[in-house]
């Protein structure tokens, strides 16, 4: 069975064929990539967003408070990064100081969703690219050649590994109901800190879940992808784009804006301070009225125009000063720059994030970053573990105002997510977000520009169009 | 149409995986949340025959995958079992390792030869605005294929649709107030398109996982739920929240809660909606039964047919 759509012409020297996925699986959303394939590598790509469904509309006129709990719904993968983005622009509008207990509370929470999203994102979404999963549905049917090249006791360890990973990501879920309520969608964030106030209990209930969690990260999941390295070591070197980065920043670790992975811009080779100033979407390519073209989000419109003519995309482009950036675990790891775990230093020969040169930005770099990054959020979680205080507030009544405007600035386990809140008489005049996959998954922009994920994929090897492998890893490297 | 040599049972073999083990599993869980009748031994066999003709395929429209995330934290059985053991789930876009044309020609293959016979789940809402083209699914021989096209067609052809989700039943998030695509849910779609096949509507945003298998595992054994005015299954929303809240006898004191991290007193003054709302939540609880919405701020009455317009401003009270 074909995987894909391949024209039927023979493939010699010069040849393009173009080379369609639709749907792109182990994604959350819609996506569909076309490529063209010339002398066996990708020489040009577009990705294609395949959904809207209008957030931003729908938050007009509401309750302020009430988009923490709207918004989550635009992911149920990291519903508490879009909760944190927009509590964020709420307590900012709102002009709320969080206790202490309130600002750990939600870091307890919002971390183990960074586990479990990292953990279900390597093993559920991403492994079945680099190994065979049981003959049976929903693992078969795959491609007739999938270039699958680990030996089989290790793709059996593997595969053991995605359903213990199973039970892990599910704990992981149980420790954020724990102070969120409930997970996927959890009430316990809101403008003013978080609703529940952990008691010793709790904290026990989490921290016994929490162990069985990090042993897996330590012996598991960091040793299998540097094992992978292995056979796939060429995909160290595909993939790499723009190797233009953004953070926002992400786990405040104080009342002074400090966090844990650092707010910063990576551009050309030079590092620089953020200024929200500089982001701009634009819409030339996509289904979006061109009138709102190059706006900032703090004047942003969202206008769907689903029949416009040369569109292809429901996502629309952020730029960074003009230039496409990439987000996500590479990005953070990248503009944080922090020592690698002790397995990375051993397996890579370095040790920080940078030494790691090119190959960071490349297939498999990203996912060796975003495993390296769990261990960062694991070992924050002792630490808040260690901070947070039974019985003490964790929340902050604060009234609507009458008129206000907030921003939102965080991190999802895939990428930079900004909100912008504007109140005008205690109703939401305006709300824009501008989330992880956007910056990745974008289509070229006003200026031609392709998108960070299109950029990335020019180059990739394509050696058999039937079985076009290389094309979903590359995509699910960011997890989109 | 296959009868004996069923694509699932192909796979059986080559896995060596034990459907009656799973069976003596599901038995067990359904003991476990109070509603052991349904799941009475003597149905083991009739699950087993059933489940072997019922292969599974679950779509996505304007959805968050969150309903599908909450699937994965089923504790008894566990996703690992359902997923191996419990359904043959041909079609699911996040789980599955197919991809393309691949994994379409595989859903319309499936959906021809168990043809009124396998089950068609349903997450998110289908908008109907600009002939679908709010919500592409994939494509077939170079052809883009709407949620609303894929709705219609196996729809059609299904034995039973299962409407996971908020999304999915009556519209949720996607068809609130100031939206521009025409969301809706399955049941809608099918009276505007003359479609029979029946529904069983699991709302929740997102659905409980005991919701979802329970429904699943009763509609293989027992077909269809008894349900309510608006689909859902009286199992499992059958019952008020107000009424069974474990904050029930507070609200009887008069003792109401002034602030959301209040441990105790009843929350309606903070803007619950239990009042409204029926569903198990308050006895089943979320995440291997750890918490829930009440105990954790408020209810905002996700379950119901005017989620989100009805219940919010969600932190006032109604």
């Amino acid at each position: 069975m074909a995987g894909c759509t391949p024209q039927a012409a023979p493939v010699g020297a010069g040849t393009k064929i173009k080379v369609a996925i639709d749907p792109v699986t182990r994604i959350e959303g819609h996506l569909k990539v076309e490529v063209e394939v010339k002398d066996g590598v990708v020489s040009d790509a577009r990705v294609f967003g395949g959904m809207y469904r209008g957030f931003e509309q729908i938050l007009i006129g509401r309750d302020p408070r009430d988009a923490s709990q709207i918004t989550q719904r635009i992911c149920g993968v990291c519903p508490t990064a879009h909760a944190t983005a927009s509590v964020l622009a709420l307590d900012d509008a709102f002009k709320v100081k969080l206790t202490d207990n309130g600002r750990i509370t939600r870091n307890l929470i919002f971390g183990a969703n960074y586990l479990q999203s990292h953990i279900l994102h390597f093993y559920h979404l991403a492994a079945l690219d680099y190994v065979n999963g049981p003959d049976t549905a929903p693992f078969i049917p795959r491609y007739a050649k999938n270039d699958v090249r680990v030996p089989k006791d290790i793709n059996d360890v593997a595969v053991g590994q995605y359903l213990e990973a199973l039970e892990i990501r599910k704990i992981c879920h149980e420790m954020v109901a724990l102070f969120g309520g409930k997970m996927p969608h959890v009430p316990g964030l809101v403008v003013g800190g978080a609703s529940e106030i952990p008691t010793q209990e709790k904290l026990v209930a989490y921290a016994e879940r929490f162990k069985k969690v990090k042993k897996f990260v330590m012996e598991k999941y960091v040793p299998l992808v540097y094992l992978l390295a292995g056979p796939y070591g060429d995909l160290l070197k595909t993939g790499g784009g723009y190797k233009n980065c953004v953070s926002w920043g992400v786990f405040p670790m104080d009342d002074k804006g400090n966090t844990l992975q650092k707010r910063g811009v990576f551009t050309d080779g030079k590092d620089y301070p953020v200024d929200t100033a500089l982001i701009k979407e634009y819409v030339k390519y996509s289904f979006f009225d061109d009138a709102t073209t190059g706006l900032n989000p703090r004047e942003g419109k969202t206008v769907p125009n689903p029949n416009k003519a040369g569109a292809y995309s429901f996502i629309k482009a952020p730029r960074y000063n003009g230039k496409p950036h990439e987000a996500g675990p590479l990005a953070r790891m990248w503009v944080t720059n922090p020592e690698l775990s002790k397995i990375g230093q051993e397996k890579l020969g370095v040790k920080k994030m940078r030494e790691i040169g090119d190959a960071a930005f490349s297939i498999l770099g990203r996912h060796v970053a975003r495993a390296e990054e769990t261990v960062i959020v694991a070992n924050a979680v002792e630490q808040w573990l260690s901070e947070v205080k039974p019985g003490k507030d964790t929340y902050v009544p604060v009234p609507v105002p009458d008129s206000a405007e907030g921003l939102g600035l965080t991190e999802a386990p895939r990428g930079a997510l900004l909100h912008y809140v504007n109140i005008k008489d205690k109703k939401i005049a305006n709300y824009q977000v501008t989330s992880a996959t956007i910056w990745n998954a974008n289509p070229m922009d006003d200026m031609g520009q392709k998108g960070p994920m299109e950029k990335a994929l020019i180059g990739v090897p394509v050696p058999d169009a039937a079985n076009p492998v290389n094309v979903g890893r590359l995509i699910r490297s960011f997890d989109p | 149409m296959k009868d004996e040599q069923t694509l699932p049972d192909v796979q059986q073999k080559k896995t060596g995986v034990s459907r009656r083990t799973f069976l003596k599993a599901a038995t067990g869980t359904a003991a476990g949340i109070g509603i052991s009748q349904m799941f009475n031994p003597a149905l083991v066999s009739a699950l087993e025959k059933a489940l072997k003709t019922h292969p599974v395929l679950w779509i996505q429209g304007q959805g968050c995958t969150g309903c599908s995330v909450s699937l994965l934290n089923s504790v008894d059985p566990s996703i690992a079992d359902i997923l191996l053991k419990v359904i043959s789930l041909q079609f699911h876009p996040t789980v599955m390792a197919s991809e393309g044309q691949t994994a379409m020609e595989n859903l319309y293959a499936v959906a021809e030869e168990y043809k009124g016979k396998f089950s068609l789940v349903v997450e998110g809402a289908i908008p109907l605005a600009a002939d679908g083209k709010y919500c592409i699914v994939g494509e077939m021989n170079h052809k883009e294929i709407t949620m609303l096209d894929l709705t219609k067609e196996i729809g059609a052809k299904a034995g039973s649709v299962i409407a996971v989700g908020t999304c999915a039943t009556y519209g949720g998030i996607p068809a609130a107030k100031g939206n521009v695509t025409g969301a809706t849910g399955v049941m809608d779609v099918f009276k505007q398109f003359g479609i029979k096949t029946p529904v069983v509507n699991i709302p929740g945003c997102p659905s409980h996982p005991d919701w979802i298998v329970g429904s699943i595992v009763h509609l293989l054994t027992k077909g269809l739920p008894e349900l309510d005015d608006n689909g859902r299954p009286l199992l499992f929303f059958g019952e008020n929240i107000h009424d069974n809240c474990p904050h029930l006898k507070e609200y009887d004191a008069g003792t109401l809660a002034e602030k959301l991290s209040e441990p105790k007193g009843c929350r309606i003054e903070l803007g619950c909606k239990g009042p409204t709302t029926f569903a198990d939540c308050y006895t089943r609880k979320w995440n291997s039964g750890l918490n829930w919405c009440v105990d954790n701020a408020v209810c905002i009455g996700c379950v119901e047919p005017g989620f989100p317009d009805a219940s919010s401003p969600f932190y006032e009270p109604a």
